[in-house]
């Protein structure tokens, strides 16, 4: 188990390295010099070569990117361009703030997308499991942003329950889990819900029909288990799968919520990534991407981990 | 000696999709205590449909079972979800054919063994932990101890399949049913675990009933023997019955098909046609459309099994 990890560990290397590489070549592959963005349009040649020296654009490119990752595996992203402020932090607080709401909207979607699955994949083609199936086809089909407004109207503007827009009373820089900020979480984090429980039911209706066909679970009623106790069986070989699913979605959900997080104005990576965008930021750009794809890398990495773990059909030599 | 399993004019059709397909027709067989009674058919013929009527194991929505069943006193067919769950696993167990798929490939051997003793008997975990060894020392699985960690796909196909007879075994059930439990396995293999089959069952005097399509597996095995041809009873018989006198040309072809008789050169013999669409069965004798011997008369209605002078019986108006 420790080798497996070790080995998967060292496996994810030169993945990250290549993502590397093509965050650093963003800054060369979008269209124009990188120092347009900084610089004003009528600079002088003489300051635009003072400036190029200034950001290291005169060495050949392996040297730069040497330079670069030097200084990101010391913490240091580079300066925003909008704000002067470090990205590191930027970067930080956005993805804490996409972390708390990725994880609840996760959490929600497992739950409810599991129970809709298993349900849906017990009765297949039943009513029931035609109505789970349009629910969850509902779930990945309704435009996100869409139904975050409907429910902002809903339960915002009409009954007055729960905030619309916002990350806590006071911003999210001293977040704490009362309820006086989870108040701001729900409406996005169930918005956000809808994609990975849609995707999770599909996933685990298959799954449990699948497993239900299986010769074992005739075998399992055969020495007399309760249906009950194949249940457990079907749950059991059902969930390695199911938790792939999910740390896939929670993937996703790190890096995918640019139009969720706009609408509720939640100052997480989409947000940022947004504006970084919008503002030609590109050391905040850079940042943030990198960010997100080393956090892809590692999640996917968790995720076998544990698959090993608790399926004993993975390799674990 | 009484009767340990007892079928009457069990009969089962599925409804599924389609046309009904009456798989098992009005089949009667007796097994008596500590016997083993072999189904010997091709595909299709409804033997392992007739095996998992025993344990009520066919889906209820899609499927249709007529008859009686009577199992060491209970009536199968009559039994509440609860009861049924008490027989299955304690009173009939089940080999399956393929045990690579017939194993739960998540759980430990050992723990699909405790599992299945803690369902049935009021004992410790520690206490079905030893059973579950000892039940492997008798199957012959070498260092049990590690083995009952193992998963399914860990162990080779032999051991797999003693390790799910030591499952079967595991609540020390009175009648074991082996749904063709050598076809998935080596030759070599296959007769070690025929004669560890023979061996346990000589022991601990069970029933088995054992359904194969391979007569020289029902010679080893088998005190009695019965053949099915599209969900009916041709013959049956003792084994010298069958082998030297088989008085249905549907069991006659059956030996004159094998393998080991031929000698090089020779044109193996095989039984002309396929076996019927179960769908659409002629009104008479099922086999006559194959048989060199069928008449006018075999067209005409479905010949009875009638007795003969010993234990044997054949359904065929010519025999």
């Amino acid at each position: 188990m420790l080798f497996y990890t070790l080995k998967r560990f060292i496996l994810t290397v030169p993945v990250a390295i290549g993502v590397s590489l093509v965050c650093f070549m963003l800054v060369h592959l979008a269209p124009g010099d990188p120092l347009t963005a900084v610089l004003p349009t009528d600079a002088s040649a003489e300051l635009q070569a003072q400036m190029r020296t200034l950001y290291g654009f005169d060495k050949p490119l392996p040297v730069q990117y040497g330079l670069w990752i030097w200084r990101v595996l010391h913490g240091d992203l580079g300066q925003s361009i909008a704000t002067g402020r470090p990205v590191v932090s930027e970067v930080f607080n956005a993805v804490t703030n996409s972390l708390v709401i990725a994880a609840a909207a996760t959490l929600i979607g497992f739950v409810l997308g599991s129970l809709l699955g298993i349900v849906a994949g017990y009765y297949q083609g039943t009513w029931v499991d035609r109505a789970a199936s349009l629910i969850s086809s509902l779930g990945v089909s309704v435009p996100h942003y869409w139904l975050g407004m409907v429910l902002v109207i809903v339960f915002s503007v009409q009954l007055g329950w729960l905030p619309a827009t916002g990350g806590g009373p006071d911003g999210s820089a001293n977040r704490s889990f009362d309820w006086n900020y989870l108040r701001f979480l729900i409406l996005p984090a169930v918005t956000m819900s809808v994609i990975p429980m849609g995707i999770i039911a599909r996933s685990v209706r298959a799954l449990v029909g699948e497993i239900l066909t299986q010769e074992f679970v005739q075998a399992l009623a055969a020495k007399g288990l309760t249906e009950r106790g194949v249940f457990r069986h079907v749950l059991k070989n059902a969930a390695p799968t199911a938790f792939a699913v999910m740390g896939l979605q929670l993937g996703y959900l790190l890096g995918g919520s640019i139009l969720i997080e706009t609408v509720f104005s939640w100052p997480g990576t989409g947000f940022l990534l947004n504006a970084a965008i919008f503002q030609r930021d590109l050391p905040l750009l850079q940042g943030t991407i990198l960010v997100l794809a080393l956090f892809f890398v590692f999640l996917n990495l968790a995720v076998d981990v544990v698959q090993s773990a608790i399926d004993p059909r993975v390799q674990r030599t | 000696m009484s009767n340990l399993v007892s079928i009457e004019g069990l009969t089962v059709t599925f409804t599924g999709r389609g046309k009904p397909v009456r798989a098992v027709d009005h089949v009667s067989l007796e097994v008596k205590k500590g016997s083993v009674l072999v189904l010997l058919g091709e595909s299709g013929s409804g033997k392992s449909v007739t095996l998992r009527s025993l344990l009520r194991l066919h889906p209820e929505k899609t499927s249709k079972v007529e008859g009686r069943i009577v199992v060491d006193g209970h009536d199968i067919m009559a039994l509440s979800k609860t009861e049924i769950g008490t027989v299955r696993g304690r009173t009939v167990s089940m080999i399956f054919q393929e045990p690579m798929l017939a194993l739960d490939p998540v759980y430990t051997l050992g723990q699909q063994i405790c599992e299945a003793i803690l369902r049935h008997e009021d004992v410790t975990p520690e206490q079905a932990h030893a059973r579950a060894l000892a039940l492997f020392e008798k199957v012959q699985i070498p260092s049990p101890e590690r083995r009952l960690n193992a998963y399914p796909h860990e162990m080779s196909g032999g051991m797999r399949q003693r390790a799910m007879i030591a499952l079967a075994l595991a609540c020390r059930p009175k009648v074991l049913l082996a749904d063709e439990p050598t076809t998935a396995l080596d030759a070599t293999v296959q007769i070690q675990i025929l004669l560890l089959l023979r061996a346990l069952q000589r022991e601990l005097g069970l029933s088995i009933i054992f359904v194969t399509h391979d007569i020289g597996v029902a010679v080893e095995i088998a005190d009695k023997i019965a053949v099915m041809y599209a969900g009916r009873i041709v013959e049956t018989g003792s084994v010298a019955d069958i082998m030297h006198s088989p008085r249905h040309p549907y069991t006659r072809g059956l030996l004159a098909s094998r393998v080991e008789r031929a000698q090089k050169g020779d044109r193996l013999k095989t039984i002309p046609g396929s076996p019927p669409d179960l769908t659409a069965l002629p009104p008479g004798c099922a086999f006559a459309p194959r048989c060199d011997m069928a008449t006018q008369a075999c067209h005409q209605q479905v010949p009875p099994l009638v007795t003969g002078d010993y234990d044997n019986a054949v359904a065929c108006i010519h025999a």
